[in-house]
């Protein structure tokens, strides 16, 4: 068959030294930012010091809470940057100097040799094989070989090698050049001197990320003493299937499956004695539970023990997440303080020592710990505040504006993740996108001077051609090709119907093997393509556009997945996993021999912006998009902007709440292309991403607003309580009427002597089974803020844990040092508060001395929980936005799209997702407008092409798809034929429901046809059952 | 696409292939990704489903839904190893029935010819929608359901059934009852009728019933 092989266009642009933004750091955050900025017309320059993309994350095994494979969801990013023809990435880069100003940046970058070429070498790792100096794999935390020229890490972004001066016999001592001989691609240059580039941008965002404490600096904790006490994120690598030991859970000092390990918590963190930190790492808490669900995943029968101090599952499901770990068999959660004892000289096993208030003091002995290391800031972080001139705060992270947490110091350098302070992955990503925000903010003026459109080459039509299936499949690393017989897969598929070719790979989602994909495409002549590799949940927009690089329709691709469903299940039986894999890719390709060609459509973008809910989080976002240059719509229910944070005059790091609203809400008032609506019902709403209808009501008139984007921040609220007497007693007030109490200087607050607060009020509990995460931080700021009113007042805080996470730690020490006495009650023992005359008695038991307390209190301050708003289940049905069980906005993706929804075209920010503390709802406001603003800044979105469509000549008038569909996107037209069911295209999300309802099969969802489904389900049994 | 695209006709499609089960793995209710509640429908998709494989001699267990969400791979793998045990024990799709391969095949055919029809009846008298899942195995454990079922779907299908037979070859009413394992007096009752409509005929000399088209 002939046809025309289409040229790959690649766009060489690395001579323009010109750009927008620089952003330092390809970890997740820089990722984030510099995909956003790059979608809102932002040409960027991506930087980082290691030899690829990828940060801490890309070390990671899985995510909390959700456990998604930490590397399969950021290597499409990898993927996206790298393709995208607004990002130009630097690896194995320095910045050495910054010249200039906000607006106009002069940078010099520097180079390091890598000795390689790197628009030469393919990645084949035939040097790597070949080359005889075995060092520390760095990747791997040191716990693996590997060679002195190596690739960093099999999905690496660019996936080339490197090599390492100080061990390469050459470099050293000019003997030894194997490597060179080998390599087939001449990609070798040993003389390599550190390059200069100078680049001119107009913004800065400093995403370097962090470090992880290192607990050698102290020698109490037994690491790199004891072999078998490793840092959490050695064991992120343990855990890894691409990790040191390929998946398995193994011990270093004898490489034998461990069966009791032990957690210990807050190494490094929450200490105030020499080599520690004082404040919280944030993370840790959870990361353990994670570990150690894994763990379990892995051994069923492991014992794991916890040693912490609080717990602070304070983050949207990590309660959930918690309870799950700890309602395993054979864990325990120990709360005590600990000390590593002893190495056994024989077993190498090492014992702690520890406290339980039933049995006092005991030793243990483990075959396995890990130290729960905590974040620090990155590694020369003096050189980086030198750079860049920006200040740093007392622990070394970035000083920062907590009006704006984006901010540093210095006009035009912004940043984001976890310099910040310690942060998790949705923070990180949130930042970056907010990072957008205030790039676009600044330089709205050049949006779209210097950046490029991504050119595909012009689409191959296929329909006389017979069929030519192509398969590949993927080794995924060792993920696949461990288990599963990749050349008796690769030689079954070839021998399949249609089949024309079928190769595999090594890992399909390197750059350099999708071009491969692409290649292949043209040179064979192929015109559907089976990838046999991991899931479509993550690959398939990259792989789609391979083949749109190839000039074949996006649609014509089709996934089989033989990770999740084959080989991470069946890795104990492999021939039955091979057997298997064939059978998934036999249906794949018969599915394929099905597909058609669809069209993706480009739909007009209305400029122009709704926010909902006029709080902090609605106005920030709001004013940046108009800073931005887009019109807003703002509405509020309410006579006065402002939301919750009316309630609030303080913060705990001391922001003036009242002052910073005051200011934001006569920005908003002024601001010309803002307007603000307040009193403002929404009656109906239609439309889609682009386009969308919002009629509302407000001041009695009734109008229509068309709005390309929607941002819900529609806040939360303060839970009533109904326990403790409050509503019966005066004296029974909440934190945030004491709040107002304690500015207003009242009698109740000045008279006061003892006062009591009472913790977790409201959650935490089983209908509300969610930590409100703010409580424990106002608990303590206002108990501060009463000290300095009256240092003689005696104040107890009642706490189940104290999630003072982060830099507050800092304030609740401040809190015990002032003498507030914490005392901790379990939720089966509550307080009981009674009138006792004028005054109140509250009764708790004394965990420590198994007694019960009695204290006398002329106030109860009760922390109730924060319930989302009840205007919510409202929104979700007009926008069509899901809510998770507690009743707050389910984010599209909890640690990669934190600000989208699931539906096109509408954000979320504030307490709407989860309750938070005001700096962090300013982070997420910025963050859905630099999000929203991706869309606003371009023409056009565009729409899916696997949507319904009727066959008119079938349809019997019925009706029954169009009373199904609740996006209302059918509806009956007049035909030459009759009336018959007609599908709007822009409406429809391809359910399917539709079909499954359909008498006689005339609506159909392309892409998932009846043909195509029973393609595949003929295909899944073997002929020789049947 | 949603688990409530899955279709009646590709689960019998699957058992017609000889499956010996099939499984349908949804979202939580309440936990829908789109906001459609999809997952009721699949509920009610699949029960009905059941309703009719067991009508017609089918081991309605052969079909499992179970609610698993992406993160639950534990509970995926219980449910999977659990489902082959309960299948392995079933043993082979007709065997475990007591049906020879060309019943089994025919009786699939029946119930797939009238799968246009049971939606038909499904969407103008059986359908309800529910706020749980109990609400649901109630609703198809009720007399109601049961009596609407019998009244639009059980003769059909003994018909269909019939007629597919008959299409085979002649047959005598006693000979049809026991290849489908229907009651006699039935099968009589539905060639009575059918030979009325002009369906079936009579064939006086060989003592047997055949389609009148033949």
């Amino acid at each position: 068959m002939e046809h025309n092989p289409v040229e790959i266009q690649i766009i060489d642009d690395s001579a323009d030294s010109k750009g927008d933004v620089l952003v330092v750091g390809g970890g997740i955050s820089g990722i984030q930012g510099a995909l956003d900025m790059a979608n809102s017309g932002f040409r960027v320059f991506l930087v980082d010091n290691s030899p690829s993309l990828g940060g801490k994350m890309s070390q990671l095994d899985k995510t909390f809470p959700s456990n998604d494979c930490s590397m399969c969801i950021e290597s499409p990013k990898f993927i996206e940057c790298s393709r995208h023809p607004n990002i130009e990435i630097m690896t194995y880069t320095e910045v050495g100097e910054v010249k200039g100003e906000a607006g106009d940046f002069k940078v010099k970058l520097i180079k390091k040799p890598r000795y390689i070429l790197e628009n030469k070498c393919t990645g084949c790792n035939l040097c790597v094989d070949y080359c005889p100096v075995e060092i520390p794999d760095p990747f791997n935390q040191n716990l693996s070989q590997n060679k002195s020229v190596h690739i960093y890490f099999s999905q690496a972004e660019p996936l080339v090698t490197y090599v390492d001066p100080e061990t390469c016999l050459y470099l050293k001592e000019e003997k030894c050049q194997i490597c060179v001989g080998v390599c087939k691609a001449n990609a070798f240059d040993f003389k390599q001197k550190p390059e200069e580039v100078e680049i001119e941008v107009g913004a800065i965002l400093l995403s370097p990320g962090y470090d992880t404490f290192d607990p050698k600096l102290r020698t109490d904790f037994g690491y790199g003493v004891m072999e078998n006490v490793v840092t959490s994120l050695d064991y992120e690598r343990i855990l890894c299937s691409t990790g040191p030991y390929a998946g398995e859970v193994l011990r270093p000092s004898d490489m034998k499956t461990p069966k009791k390990i032990a957690w210990i918590q807050c190494v490094g963190s929450r200490q105030v004695i020499e080599g520690g930190n004082s404040y919280c790492s944030a993370v840790c808490c959870t990361y353990t539970q994670k570990q150690v669900i894994l763990t379990k995943d892995h051994y069923s029968d492991v014992d794991a023990t916890i040693f912490h101090n609080d717990i602070r599952a304070y983050g949207k499901d990590f309660e959930r997440f918690y309870q799950r770990a700890a309602k395993l068999d054979d864990v325990r959660f120990i709360r005590s303080y600990v000390s590593v004892g002893r190495e056994i000289e024989e077993s190498k096993n090492v014992t702690i020592r520890y406290s339980t208030l039933d049995e006092g003091v005991k030793e243990e002995e483990f075959d396995m710990v890990v130290l729960s290391v905590g974040l620090n800031p990155p590694k020369d972080v003096e050189g980086i505040a030198k750079t860049f001139d920006i200040e740093l705060n007392e622990h070394g992270f970035c000083k920062i504006n907590p009006v704006n947490p984006i901010e540093t110091s210095r006009k035009g350098v912004f940043v984001s993740g976890a310099f910040q302070g310690p942060l998790d992955i949705p923070e990180a990503v949130v930042t970056a996108s907010g990072a957008d925000a205030m790039v676009g903010q600044m330089l709205n003026y050049r949006r779209d001077k210097l950046s490029r459109e991504r050119l595909y080459p012009e689409e191959r039509d296929v329909s006389e051609e017979e069929l030519k299936i192509g398969v590949v499949v993927c080794h995924c690393g060792a993920n696949i090709g461990r288990v599963v017989d990749i050349p008796a897969l690769v030689e079954y598929a070839s021998t399949l119907p249609n089949v024309s070719w079928a190769g595999e790979n090594l890992f399909a989602c390197s750059t350099e093997n999708a071009n491969m994909i692409s290649r292949q495409i043209v040179e064979k002549g192929l015109n559907r393509v089976v990838l046999a590799a991991c899931t479509p949940r993550t690959h398939e927009p990259l792989f789609r556009d391979t083949c749109r690089e190839a000039g074949l329709n996006q649609y014509f691709f089709e996934f089989a997945n033989i990770r999740e469903h084959c080989s991470w299940v069946h890795s104990k039986e492999k021939e039955n996993a091979t057997q298997k894999a064939k059978d998934i890719v036999r249906m794949s390709v018969a599915r394929a021999a099905h597909l058609q060609p669809l069209q993706e459509f480009d739909l007009p973008v209305d400029k122009r912006a709704l926010v909902i809910g006029g709080g902090i989080a609605g106005m920030t976002s709001a004013l940046s998009m108009a800073e931005q240059g887009f019109e807003v719509y703002l509405l509020e229910k309410d006579s006065d902007l402002g939301g919750m944070a009316r309630r609030i005059y303080y913060t705990l790091e001391g922001m003036d709440v009242q002052d910073h609203l005051n200011t934001l809400i006569r920005k908003v008032y002024q601001h010309p292309s803002l307007r603000v609506l307040t009193d403002c019902t929404i009656n109906e709403v239609t439309g889609y991403v682009g386009n969308f209808h919002t009629t509302v009501k407000a001041a009695g008139r009734v109008r229509e607003i068309v709005h390309g984007i929607v941002i819900v921040a529609t806040g939360g609220q303060e839970h009533r309580p109904t326990e403790y007497l409050y509503g019966e007693n005066e004296q029974v007030v909440t934190q945030l009427e004491l709040e107002a109490e304690i500015v207003q200087q009242s009698d109740k607050v000045k008279s006061a002597q003892n006062l009591v607060m009472i913790q977790c009020v409201g959650c935490r509990q089983e209908d509300k089974n969610y930590c409100s995460r703010v409580c424990c931080g106002q608990a303590v700021k206002n108990a501060l803020k009463l000290k300095e009113i009256n240092p003689e007042m005696e104040i107890s805080i009642l706490f189940r844990d104290m999630r003072t996470y982060g830099f507050k730690e800092d304030y609740y020490r401040e809190a015990a040092n002032q003498d507030i006495k914490f005392i901790r009650f379990e939720p089966e023992n509550k307080a009981v508060v009674e009138a006792a005359g004028s005054r109140l008695k509250v009764t708790v038991p004394d965990l420590v001395l198994g007694q019960k307390i009695e204290l006398e209190a002329d106030l109860v301050v009760l922390s109730a929980a924060v319930n989302p708003s009840d205007s919510g289940q409202d929104m979700a049905r007009f926008y069509k936005c899901s809510m998770n069980p507690d009743g707050f906005f389910q984010e599209a993706h909890v640690k990669l799209r934190p600000v989208d929804f699931g539906s096109d075209g509408v954000f979320l920010c504030g307490t709407a997702q989860y309750p938070k503390h005001i700096t962090e709802t300013i982070s997420q406001a910025y963050g859905a407008a630099g999000r929203a603003v991706c869309i606003l800044s371009g023409d056009t979105v565009t729409a899916s092409g696997s949507v319904c469509d009727v066959n008119i000549h079938d349809c019997v008038s019925c009706g029954a798809c169009i009373t199904c569909c609740s996006y209302d996107a059918i509806e009956f037209v007049e035909t030459p034929y009759g009336k018959k069911a007609k599908v709007n295209e822009i409406l429809c999300k391809g359910d399917g429901l539709c079909n499954a309802k359909c008498p006689t099969g005339a609506i159909y969802l392309k892409h998932y046809t009846d043909d195509e489904i029973f393609a595949q389900i003929d295909g899944a049994i073997r002929e020789e059952v049947s | 696409m949603c688990t409530g695209r899955v279709d009646i006709a590709f689960v019998l499609r699957a058992f017609t292939n000889g499956a010996d089960g099939v499984f349908v793995g949804g979202c939580w209710p309440g936990e829908c990704h789109y906001v459609t509640q999809g997952n009721y429908d699949t509920l009610f998709n699949m029960l009905f489903t059941k309703k009719l494989l067991e009508q017609v001699g089918i081991n309605p267990d052969r079909l499992r839904l179970e609610w698993i969400a992406a993160s639950e791979g534990n509970r995926y793998a219980e449910v999977m190893n659990d489902f082959g045990k309960q299948l392995k024990g079933f043993g082979p799709l007709g065997k475990g029935e007591g049906l020879d391969k060309r019943t089994m095949k025919l009786k699939l055919e029946a119930v797939t010819k009238l799968v246009p029809y049971a939606k038909l009846v499904e969407r103008e008298r059986l359908r309800v929608r529910f706020k749980t899942e109990q609400e649901y195995l109630d609703y198809f454990a009720s007399d109601d359901f049961n009596r609407l079922f019998k009244e639009l779907l059980v003769d059909k299908l003994a018909i269909s059934q019939i007629m597919l037979l008959l299409g085979e070859g002649a047959s005598s009413a006693r000979s049809i009852a026991e290849s489908l394992g229907l009651a006699a007096s039935e099968v009589s009752r539905h060639l009575n009728m059918s030979s009325r409509l002009g369906l079936v005929r009579f064939d006086e000399d060989l003592k047997l019933y055949a389609l009148a088209a033949s």
